[in-house]
C-alpha cells in the first residue's frame, strides 16, 4: 500500500457520495481533492472512523468554517450507515475491490446474511419483522430512486413514494386488498397487522427521506437562499431575513476588507526606475544586471460617507451603515455621516458601540424624518468641508428627494471640486429620477458617479470599485 | 520524477510505515504531537503532497517542521516570507560579481579563443561551440527553494508564515508545491532528486488563495487539551513536579477560556513553566501568579481583566489539581 503512486485510484461508491454530501454542506471539494481523498483512504481504509475522519479533514476541509461543516457531515453520513449496519459495510468491500458496478450486490448479500431473506417480498420481509433486511432494502431503493439528487423539501413526498414503490409496496398493497376480498378472518387479521407494518414503514422511509434531505440539499438551499438575498432589494427584505442578511454582510465586509487591508503596490512594466536601478547595481560598477521598475502604490482610500436616513430610504441606509461598519478595518480613513432635515456625523458611534446599537442610535438621533438635502449639505459645508482634499471619496447615499426644498446644487458643485470624486447611491430605479421631487438630475452633474444601487450586490460591486482604483 | 519515488519509499520506510511509528518519531524528537498531526505527516510522505499548517500564534507550528526534520534526520531549510519577497531571494539569484569577473576574463582571453579566424561569422562560429556558460549551474546561487530541491537525500522545506508574502508570491510557489520543481527560464526545468517535506505556515493574516489550498493537506493544529498540553509541557520543561503541572496546565486552560486580546498558547504555557520551575514553585499562590502573569499575558489590558479573577481561577486550579 505505501508504495502506492499517482492516479491509480477511483474513489469507491460510499466515498463519492461523501464528496456529494459534503458538496451539499457547502464544502468545496474539487475533482483533484477528490482523487486525492480516494488515495488517502486506499491508505488509511475504512475501518477506523476516527483515523478516517481526520484523514479526510485534511484534505476536503481547508478553513475554520469548513471544518465545521465538514465535521458536520461526516458524522451525518457515517451515522448513517452505523444504522443500516451490516449492509453498507458489505457495500463499502464492494467499492474497494473495484465491483461497486453491480449496486444492488451488497445490500443483497447483506441481506443473504441475515438469513436467506434475499429474494423475500416486501411482505415477508415486515411479517418477519427483519429490520436489518429492510433497512438494506430500503437504502437499495433509495440509491435506485436516485434520492441523492434530492433538493427541495417539497420533494419530499415525491421521493418517499418512489422508494416504497420500489420496495415492492403496490405489490403488497394488491396482496392485501386480496387477502381483504377473501374475507376469511384468518387473512384480515393478517392485512390488517401488515397494514399497521406499511404505515410503520412508510413513516421511516419519510424519516430517511428527510434526513436525506438535511445530508445533500442543507448546503445548496442556503446558498440559493443566500444567492436570492444578496439580488433581493434592500427595502423589501421580510424581517425573518435580516439576521441571515446582517451575516451577509458582515461575510462580504470581510472579504473585501480581507483583500484591500494592505497597501498594495503595482509595477509599472516598461518603466525603469533609473535611480534605484543605479543605486542597487552600484556593487558591481553600475552595469545594471538588476533592472528596478517604478511602482505604483495604491493607498487604502479616504473616504467620506453620507448617508439619507430619512422615512424613504431608511432600510437601504441601514444596510450601507451596517456595510461601512464592518469595512471600518479596511478603510482606515472613513468618515460617516448621518442626515434627514440636517447632518450629524457618526463616526464615533459607529465605531465604539456594536453594530446593531449603533445603527438604532443613529436611527433614533436622527433618522426617519423627512430629508431636505440643501440644509444638510449646508451643513457638511460648516462642519467638514475642510477635511475634504485631492484624495477624498465622497459617497452620497439618498434619493434626492429633497420634500421641494432648495437642493443647493452649489454646495455639491464644491464639493465635487475639492474632493478627488463624489459617487451618488440612488435607491431608486432610474425611471424615477427626476420625477416629482426627486432632484437627482440637478445633482448629477456633479457626480463623477451616479448609479442605482439597491441590493446588496449592487452594494458590494460599488464599494469594490471604490477600493479597486483608489489610487 | 518517476523514478524517485521508489527510492525515496525505499529510504524512508520505516519510520513513516504507518501513524503511530510517526508519533513515537515525533516524540523522540520532543514534539508531542496530536493524532490530527501524525495523521498529516503520514499521509503528506504517502501522497507526497506539502501541508499547509493554520492555527493560532505559539501552537507549534514552526516546531512541527524543526522536530519532524530533527527526527528523520533531513536538513531543515526554511525560507521565511515576508511583503515583497520574490524569486531571486526564494528560488535563485545568478552570482552577478562571479559573471561579471567571468565578462572581464573572456575580454582577455577572447583573443586567445577566438584565434586567427579573419571573419566575424567564423569568430561567432567558434564562440558557440563553448556553449553558454554564463548562465550555467556554476553561476547560479541557490536560495531556500532550490536547494530544498538540490537536497540529494531529501529535505524538510518550511516555507513560514505563507500570508504575510504577496499573492503573487503564492502563485508562483504552485508549481514547486505540485509537483516539486521549478523552471529557470536560462536552464529549463529542475526537478526535485527527492521531494523534500513540504509544511507551509499561516497565521491567516488573509485569505490564502485557492489554487495554493487545493494543493496542500489543510491542517489546523488548536489549542491542546488538558491531557495533551501536559504531556506537552512535561516534554519540554522535563523537571516539572506533576502537581504542579497540574495546576498550571489548569490555570492556563481558564485563561483560554476568558474573552481575552490574545489568549495564552501553548509556548507561553512553556515558559510560565520554566519561570515556575526556576522559582522552586510547587502550589500556585495567588502573589506569584500576579507577578508572573506578563509572561503568559502579553496585553496590559488582558492583564488587568485577568488580574481581577486570578484568586478564583487559582483556586479552581488548585482545586483540579487536588491541591
Amino acid at each position: 500500500m505505501s508504495g502506492f503512486v499517482a492516479g491509480k485510484a477511483t474513489a469507491s461508491e460510499p466515498l463519492r457520495r461523501f464528496f456529494q454530501v459534503a458538496r451539499g454542506a457547502g464544502l468545496r471539494v474539487s475533482a483533484a481533492e477528490g482523487i486525492d481523498a480516494a488515495r488517502a483512504v486506499d491508505l488509511v481504509g475504512f475501518e477506523d472512523r476516527v483515523l478516517l475522519k481526520d484523514t479526510l479533514a485534511l484534505i476536503m476541509a481547508k478553513t475554520p468554517d469548513e471544518k465545521a461543516l465538514y465535521d458536520e457531515a461526516f458524522e451525518l453520513y457515517f451515522k448513517r450507515d452505523a444504522f443500516s449496519g451490516r449492509g453498507e459495510g458489505d457495500e463499502q468491500d464492494d467499492g474497494g475491490h473495484g465491483e461497486g458496478r453491480a449496486p444492488n450486490q451488497g445490500p443483497q448479500a447483506g441481506g443473504d446474511g441475515m438469513g436467506g431473506s434475499g429474494g423475500q417480498s416486501l411482505g415477508q420481509l415486515l411479517e418477519s419483522d427483519d429490520r436489518a433486511a429492510l433497512a438494506t432494502e430500503m437504502e437499495k431503493a433509495a440509491r435506485e430512486a436516485g434520492l441523492e439528487n434530492i433538493r427541495f423539501f417539497t420533494q419530499k413526498n415525491l421521493y418517499a413514494r418512489r422508494i416504497l414503490d420500489r420496495m415492492g409496496l403496490r405489490a403488497l398493497e394488491r396482496e392485501m386488498e386480496a387477502m381483504r376480498q377473501t374475507g376469511e378472518p384468518e387473512h384480515l387479521k393478517r392485512a390488517r397487522t401488515l397494514e399497521a407494518k406499511v404505515d410503520q414503514l412508510r413513516d421511516a422511509v419519510r424519516d430517511f427521506v428527510e434526513r436525506n434531505l438535511i445530508l445533500f440539499a442543507k448546503g445548496e438551499t442556503e446558498k440559493f437562499r443566500e444567492e436570492l438575498l444578496k439580488s433581493a432589494r434592500l427595502s423589501n427584505l421580510e424581517r425573518r431575513d435580516m439576521d441571515r442578511m446582517r451575516i451577509l454582510v458582515r461575510q462580504m465586509a470581510k472579504k473585501l476588507a480581507a483583500r484591500y487591508a494592505k497597501t498594495r503596490r503595482r509595477r509599472l512594466r516598461g518603466q525603469l526606475d533609473t535611480r534605484r536601478t543605479l543605486r542597487r547595481n552600484m556593487g558591481w560598477g553600475g552595469i545594471p544586471f538588476i533592472t528596478v521598475w517604478k511602482q505604483k502604490r495604491i493607498e487604502k482610500p479616504r473616504v467620506m460617507v453620507l448617508c439619507d436616513v430619512s422615512g424613504s430610504v431608511a432600510a437601504m441606509s441601514g444596510f450601507l451603515l451596517m456595510f461601512l461598519y464592518a469595512l471600518n478595518e479596511a478603510l482606515s480613513d472613513i468618515r460617516s455621516f448621518a442626515f434627514a432635515g440636517s447632518l450629524v456625523e457618526v463616526s464615533d458611534i459607529l465605531e465604539k458601540e456594536p453594530v446593531e446599537q449603533a445603527i438604532g442610535t443613529i436611527m433614533q438621533t436622527i433618522g426617519y424624518g423627512s430629508s431636505n438635502y440643501g440644509n444638510s449639505f449646508a451643513d457638511f459645508e460648516d462642519g467638514w468641508m475642510q477635511f475634504v482634499n485631492n484624495k477624498t471619496t465622497v459617497i452620497i447615499l439618498g434619493d434626492g428627494r429633497g420634500n421641494r426644498t432648495d437642493p443647493r446644487t452649489d454646495v455639491i458643485g464644491r464639493l465635487s471640486q475639492r474632493s478627488k470624486r463624489i459617487i451618488w447611491l440612488n435607491p431608486e430605479y432610474k425611471s424615477a429620477w427626476g420625477t416629482g421631487d426627486s432632484d437627482m438630475y440637478r445633482y448629477a452633474p456633479f457626480c463623477n458617479l451616479v448609479t442605482v444601487c439597491n441590493t446588496l450586490r449592487h452594494l458590494e460591486r460599488v464599494i469594490t470599485d471604490i477600493l479597486e482604483d483608489a489610487a | 520524477m518517476n523514478d524517485a519515488v521508489p527510492a525515496q519509499v525505499g529510504n524512508t520506510q520505516a519510520p513513516l510505515e504507518s501513524i503511530d511509528a510517526v508519533d513515537l518519531g515525533l516524540e523522540s524528537a520532543g514534539y508531542i504531537a496530536s493524532r490530527q498531526i501524525s495523521t498529516a505527516i503520514y499521509l503528506a510522505h504517502h501522497l507526497q503532497k506539502p501541508i499547509l499548517v493554520e492555527g493560532p500564534a505559539g501552537v507549534g507550528k514552526t516546531e512541527l517542521a524543526k522536530s519532524v526534520a530533527t527526527w528523520m534526520k533531513l536538513p531543515l531549510i526554511r525560507m521565511q516570507c515576508y511583503e515583497g519577497l520574490d524569486e531571486a531571494k526564494a528560488l535563485y539569484e545568478w552570482k552577478y560579481g562571479k559573471q561579471l569577473l567571468y565578462t572581464q576574463i573572456l575580454k582577455d582571453k577572447i583573443n586567445s579563443v577566438i584565434g586567427e579566424s579573419d571573419n566575424l561569422a567564423q569568430s561567432l562560429d567558434k564562440l558557440h561551440s563553448f556553449g553558454d556558460v554564463f548562465f550555467s549551474h556554476q553561476f547560479l546561487e541557490p536560495r531556500p527553494l532550490l536547494r530544498a530541491l538540490e537536497e540529494p537525500g531529501g529535505a524538510v522545506l518550511l516555507i513560514d508564515e505563507i500570508d504575510k508574502s504577496d499573492q503573487e508570491f503564492e502563485a508562483f510557489l504552485l508549481e514547486i508545491l505540485s509537483d516539486y520543481q521549478v523552471t529557470i527560464p536560462e536552464l529549463g526545468t529542475i526537478g526535485a532528486k527527492v521531494p523534500p517535506i513540504v509544511l507551509l505556515t499561516s497565521n491567516a493574516t488573509r485569505d490564502l488563495g485557492d489554487a495554493l489550498k487545493r494543493r496542500c493537506l489543510h491542517l489546523h493544529i488548536g489549542f491542546p487539551d488538558e491531557k495533551l498540553e501536559a504531556r506537552i509541557i512535561s516534554s519540554r520543561v522535563p523537571g516539572i513536579d506533576g502537581r504542579l503541572l497540574k495546576q498550571l496546565v489548569s490555570f492556563v486552560q481558564q485563561l483560554r477560556a476568558m474573552d481575552l486580546k490574545k489568549v495564552p498558547s501553548v509556548s507561553e504555557a512553556i515558559d510560565w513553566a520554566r519561570v515556575l520551575v526556576l522559582l522552586h514553585t510547587s502550589v500556585l499562590e495567588v502573589d506569584l501568579v500576579r507577578d508572573t502573569l506578563n509572561v503568559l499575558l502579553k496585553f496590559e489590558a488582558d492583564i488587568e481583566a485577568a488580574n481581577k479573577q486570578i484568586a478564583g481561577l487559582t483556586h479552581k486550579a488548585r482545586q483540579d489539581a487536588g491541591v
